[in-house]
């Protein structure tokens, strides 16, 4: 089997079961509901400032319900030995991670845009002004932070504590990428030209790239032991 | 290993000689200064540690080789240590100097999220039993931290550009004066002994205890 029809296998296979079980994305979003709420306490939601901090909360809403993601994708296969399968299935271990990552993008997109109505109505931000570049920013941001998640899914599907591993391994090292997103977010909800901000976009860009290439390189190691 | 812990110690009493008495107060912060002399030295200490804990990771991918494993997790931890030492005497000197404990300028951050990376890296460890799976994982993660690493100081320069220019090689104004820069190497020099010290000690703790282990795994199977 190719590489390239391998990742899809993969890629759709995921999604499949994440149609037929919801187990993701009904948790996910309701978190994410969850926390909007929380952020309600910290400031004054209804004040000039908030747009202002607007791309920071929305990618921290999408980071905290992403990990509930990242976590159950290498999690999924301990039952029944399906990782062992996966393992031993003739493809290369990057076609598994690159399907993995790919299936988890999509649904951390699908989770975003869900997201993006309902705090526009909560904290009166126009999200829709520049959609073409938000959704950009978007793929952009969510693929250089499900990339490094999925290695470190993989990485610590057998660890203790689990859940609690991940965000501590995965935060530290997708800051540029969130501080690029954050940073362009905010400027594209507030309406400023993005022509003065190419530079975040071109860090997220080569953050996407660098990361990518690394974990298809090094997941084979992290796959096998 | 005895000489080179006694030559340590004797190092490490000239370097607090050099920082704490010999070396002349700094004349717009006065003695806090001081600080400087363990603070700089010990993130090039950790610095270091980091780079041979990296060369040791791929090391260990290259050749499956435990005793790279060993070096690798052994340099990290004693890297945490001298970080750690930076990170907790960098506030103490800020307070006077600046007048507030801690600003989130971007070699703070980054110091701050590198001190982060080693917790996580030292906590992945923890919960991993087999050896082999570890030092993989363990390895793995080294490399993407310390791409990471470099990543997140240029996005923090980006982020915050008001930030103050480096002392040494800042450009026209800076630098040091030849006193404090015996004072600053000759803890340097200290600091690295004592790196070097650790890391042979904590080398040996890490093959005792992968030892210990495989004793204890070949008695239960037998049990």
């Amino acid at each position: 089997m190719g590489f390239l029809r391998a990742t899809l296998a993969i890629a759709l296979k995921d999604l499949r079961i994440e149609r037929r079980s919801r187990e993701v994305l009904n948790v996910a979003f309701s978190f994410a509901l969850v926390v909007l709420l929380l952020f309600s306490f910290t400031f004054d939601p209804s004040g000039e400032e908030t747009r202002a901090m607007s791309g920071g909360l929305l990618w921290l809403v999408f980071s905290f319900a992403g990990t509930l993601a990242l976590n159950r994708s290498f999690a999924r296969e301990t039952a029944n030995q399906c990782l062992d399968a996966l393992v031993s299935a003739p493809v290369s271990g990057a076609a598994v991670f690159l399907g993995k990552a790919l299936a988890n993008a999509l649904l951390l997109l699908a989770l975003e845009l869900a997201c993006l109505p309902v705090f526009g109505i909560f904290y009166n931000v126009r999200w829709s002004v520049s959609f073409g570049w938000l959704l950009l920013v978007m793929a952009l941001g969510t693929w250089g932070f499900t990339v490094v998640g999925t290695v470190f899914s993989a990485l610590t599907v057998n660890v203790a504590l689990r859940e609690i591993m991940l965000p501590l391994l995965v935060f530290p090292i997708t800051v540029p990428a969130l501080m690029a997103s954050v940073q362009l977010t905010t400027v594209l909800f507030t309406g400023e030209p993005i022509a003065a901000e190419m530079v975040w976009l071109r860090l997220l860009f080569g953050f996407d790239l660098i990361f990518t290439l690394l974990g298809l390189a090094l997941v084979e190691y992290v796959l096998v032991g | 290993m005895k000489t080179l812990t006694a030559v340590t110690a004797v190092m490490m009493v000239a370097a607090l000689y050099l920082a704490f008495v010999w070396v002349p107060t700094e004349r717009s912060m006065g003695i806090v200064q001081r600080i400087f002399y363990f603070h700089m030295p010990s993130f090039v200490v950790a610095a270091v540690a980091i780079y041979v804990g990296l060369a040791a990771s791929i090391g260990y991918l290259a050749s499956r080789d435990l005793r790279f494993d060993e070096l690798a997790a052994s340099s990290i931890e004693v890297g945490l240590v001298f970080d750690t030492v930076n990170l907790a005497t960098g506030p103490l000197w800020a307070k006077p100097v600046w007048g507030i404990w801690w600003t989130w300028d971007p070699r703070l951050t980054s110091a701050f999220v590198l001190w982060l990376m080693f917790i996580g890296y030292l906590l992945l460890r923890r919960g991993m039993e087999e050896p082999g799976t570890r030092a993989a994982a363990s390895a793995v993660l080294t490399v993407f931290q310390a791409v990471g690493a470099v990543i997140v100081y240029m996005s923090n320069r980006l982020w915050r550009t008001q930030h103050p220019q480096p002392v040494i090689g800042g450009g026209a104004g800076s630098g040091l004066d030849r006193e404090m820069w015996v004072a600053l190497l000759g803890c340097l020099a200290a600091l690295l002994a004592l790196y070097i010290c650790l890391l042979q000690l904590r080398r040996r703790l890490e093959r005792l205890r992968r030892e210990t282990d495989g004793l204890r795994r070949t008695l239960y199977s037998m049990s």
